[in-house]
């Protein structure tokens, strides 16, 4: 699905990403952990293209990723849900949702009425609210809404910054159970998050970034036993 | 029969992404964690950082069992003491002993070795396993002890030693599978034809034998003998302990680990990779043992790798079997040859016995190895011409197989030394 070896990037002259390798296999919930600043996000802005990459190579869906602009790569199948949700606040949820199929559109076999249905399936609450603007929604509503909207898309991978930001401890239990289902489904799910239990319970395997490197991988639950990443992460305390 | 099939069967390219990823993992984590390893890539100018395909291992420093032994016991764990859930130490086969340690997930990727290892072999939930390696600071034991509980097999941790009640139990118990050293093996199978057992009343079927280098002779002698299938298994108590690879029903090749074990194969003498398909010394680097990782360390057992895809669809690739150690090899008038070489010849030929000595004396300046081997009573006894007859065919037979003539002695049955672990059969007695 995603393979990115030795990938390097960063903003101007600064070298946020130093050495990244790392990979998602089809039907995986793969998680990205680290503290503020480790590169998580300009990991996924430089998967989406919205970075460009300074060395190292990226194979998404078995296409090597040079310069591909970012709607391209979401019409190769690759969705991000943005931190902060960042949904259009001013127009309604289900004027939010279409957007997301805006890439799909026109194209042979895409039923946009269809794809709506899969997604007031997934989040029932935002069919009831599809008529209200997207910005009156609570904070896990408005996580949904950009969930959906990403699913829209009818990504293969779908990337996700941070979906527990902000939001109150229930909501992101809902949210981190949404995400399962989606793997259910049969969705590929890449997640980025500082809240490190919530990700590595629901993750098959998990990497944890440090200054734009990868420092630990494995299996979630390896990395929930390992006493590095307790001590950095968990917030447990060995002694 | 796969344990871990999506791992087992995976594609090269896939494996190859996980084993770089895991590897720069390694990296990091020894530079950090482990000082000899950031001294010595500081030494050589080497930033782990910078490490970028796998084609750049031949950069990287050696470990070697005298680093293990200088670093004694726990200078080279990764973790600090309280993340060790388990010590174990090497069987000291040579020289002093070295100390290796795991942590929880350490035991767990063990055990998931070992169960890929007893999967391959046959063995599976309804087994009935009986485990005659010794038990302690060897890993033979309690390698494969965890494995056969992962598979779900029942498990009896009879340890190694008093081969009689071995076959008690064996009998009682119903035991199915047999894990030890293929000369335990042996001799647990004359000991019960010496007693008259009834091999075809045992539940017996399959034999997993490691520890030591056997030849393919041995494993057509206790097939024959015990009516099972015997696979090979491999590993070393240094990075991690039985599990590293084992042999399919194809009895062909044992499958390494690719996925946790990164395996090169060197010339010893020039320290540079063989070309593909060569026999060389194997390297090994860990890629996701987090106590006591090693980078390429060198085990000085000699074999080669297959590259030949196997039947049993596994893309692991394999190993042959081990020929023997690079400090088994005894230089004879200017040939090596390695005691297996002389095993495999002489469990061809008719009349003699599988049990053999490889005597090493030294005259003058010139290094000279006697083989004693046991001959089956009839002939012991009976007949001279026979004898003359017997010991100039395994002489000829040795002389166009190792390129030297070696002296050949026969001695009577069961006058050499049985092993109930591992064998020793070179006695030297030069004074160096």
């Amino acid at each position: 699905m995603l393979k990115i070896k030795n990938l390097e990037a960063g903003y101007g002259k600064l070298r946020v990403l130093k050495r990244i390798s790392m990979h998602v296999d089809p039907g995986e919930i793969v998680t990205i952990i680290g503290a503020n600043g480790a590169g998580k996000t300009t990991l996924l802005y430089t998967i989406a293209g919205i970075i460009k990459t300074m060395a190292g190579e990226i194979n998404l869906l078995g296409q090597t990723l040079k310069k591909t602009k970012a709607e391209k790569i979401v019409d190769l199948g690759c969705s991000l849900v943005p931190e902060g949700r960042q949904v259009f606040s001013t127009i309604s949820v289900l004027e939010n949702l279409l957007l997301g199929a805006y890439v799909q559109s026109g194209k042979n076999g895409y039923d946009r009425k269809q794809e709506l249905e899969k997604i007031y399936n997934i989040f029932p609450v935002l069919k009831d609210r599809r008529r209200q603007l997207a910005g009156t929604l609570s904070g896990g509503e408005q996580q949904m809404l950009a969930m959906g909207r990403a699913l829209m898309a009818r990504p293969k991978l779908i990337m996700m910054d941070e979906p527990s930001t902000g939001l109150a401890p229930l909501i992101v239990k809902d949210i981190f159970q949404i995400i399962l289902r989606l793997r259910e489904a049969g969705n590929t799910v890449m997640l980025v998050e500082q809240n490190a239990r919530a990700a590595l319970g629901i993750a098959d395997r998990g990497y944890v970034l440090e200054t734009g490197k990868i420092i630990i991988q494995g299996p979630a639950t390896d990395l929930l036993d390992n006493h590095d990443v307790q001590r950095a992460y968990l917030g447990r305390d060995i002694e | 029969m796969y344990w871990e099939k999506e791992k087992e069967c995976m594609a090269r390219d896939d494996l190859e992404q996980l084993q770089l990823e895991r590897l720069q993992a390694t990296l990091y984590r020894v530079a950090t964690h482990v000082p000899f390893y950031r001294k010595k890539f500081k030494e050589l100018q080497i930033d782990p950082d910078g490490f970028r395909s796998l084609d750049e291992l031949q950069n990287l420093p050696f470990t070697t069992k005298n680093d293990l032994r200088r670093n004694y016991p726990y200078g080279l764990f990764a973790v600090p003491l309280r993340d060790v859930v388990r010590v174990h130490s090497s069987s000291g086969t040579t020289g002093t002993a070295t100390v290796v340690g795991y942590t929880k997930n350490d035991i767990k990727t063990w055990s998931n070795m070992t169960a890929r290892v007893l999967t391959a072999a046959g063995v599976g939930k309804d087994d009935v396993v009986q485990i005659a390696f010794g038990y302690g600071l060897f890993t033979g034991g309690f390698g494969l002890h965890y494995g056969a509980e992962r598979v779900g097999a029942s498990v009896i941790p009879i340890s190694s030693g008093n081969t009689k009640r071995q076959i008690q139990i064996m009998q009682d118990f119903r035991t199915t599978a047999l894990v030890c050293t293929p000369s335990y093996g042996l001799l647990l199978a004359d000991t019960m034809l010496e007693m008259d057992i009834n091999i075809n009343a045992l539940n017996l079927r399959f034999g997993l034998f490691g520890g030591e280098p056997w030849s393919e002779g041995m494993r057509e002698e206790i097939q024959n003998k015990l009516h099972i299938q015997a696979t090979d298994n491999y590993g070393l108590s240094e990075v991690m302990g039985p599990g590293v690879a084992g042999e399919c029903p194809e009895r062909n090749g044992l499958h390494i680990n690719e996925d946790h074990f990164l395996i090169e194969i060197i010339n010893p003498d020039t320290l540079e990779p063989v070309k593909p398909g060569e026999t060389g010394e194997v390297v090994i680097t860990t890629l996701t043992k987090e106590a006591f990782p090693v980078i390429r360390y060198r085990t000085r057992d000699l074999t080669r790798i297959i590259e030949k895809p196997c039947p049993c669809g596994r893309t692991l690739r394999r190993m042959e079997r081990v020929l023997g150690r690079t400090d088994d090899m005894l230089i004879i008038k200017g040939v090596n040859v390695y005691p297996m070489q002389i095993e495999a010849v002489l469990f061809d030929i008719e009349g003699t016995e599988p049990h053999y000595q490889i005597v090493v004396e030294r005259e003058g300046r010139l290094d000279k190895i006697t083989v004693l081997v046991e001959v089956v009573e009839e002939i012991f006894f009976d007949q001279m011409k026979k004898q003359r007859h017997l010991v100039d065919h395994i002489k000829k037979r040795l002389a166009s197989e190792l390129g030297i003539g070696i002296d050949v002695k026969l001695v009577e049955e069961k006058t050499l030394e049985r092993f109930e672990g591992k064998a020793k059969r070179v006695l030297d007695k030069r004074k160096l």
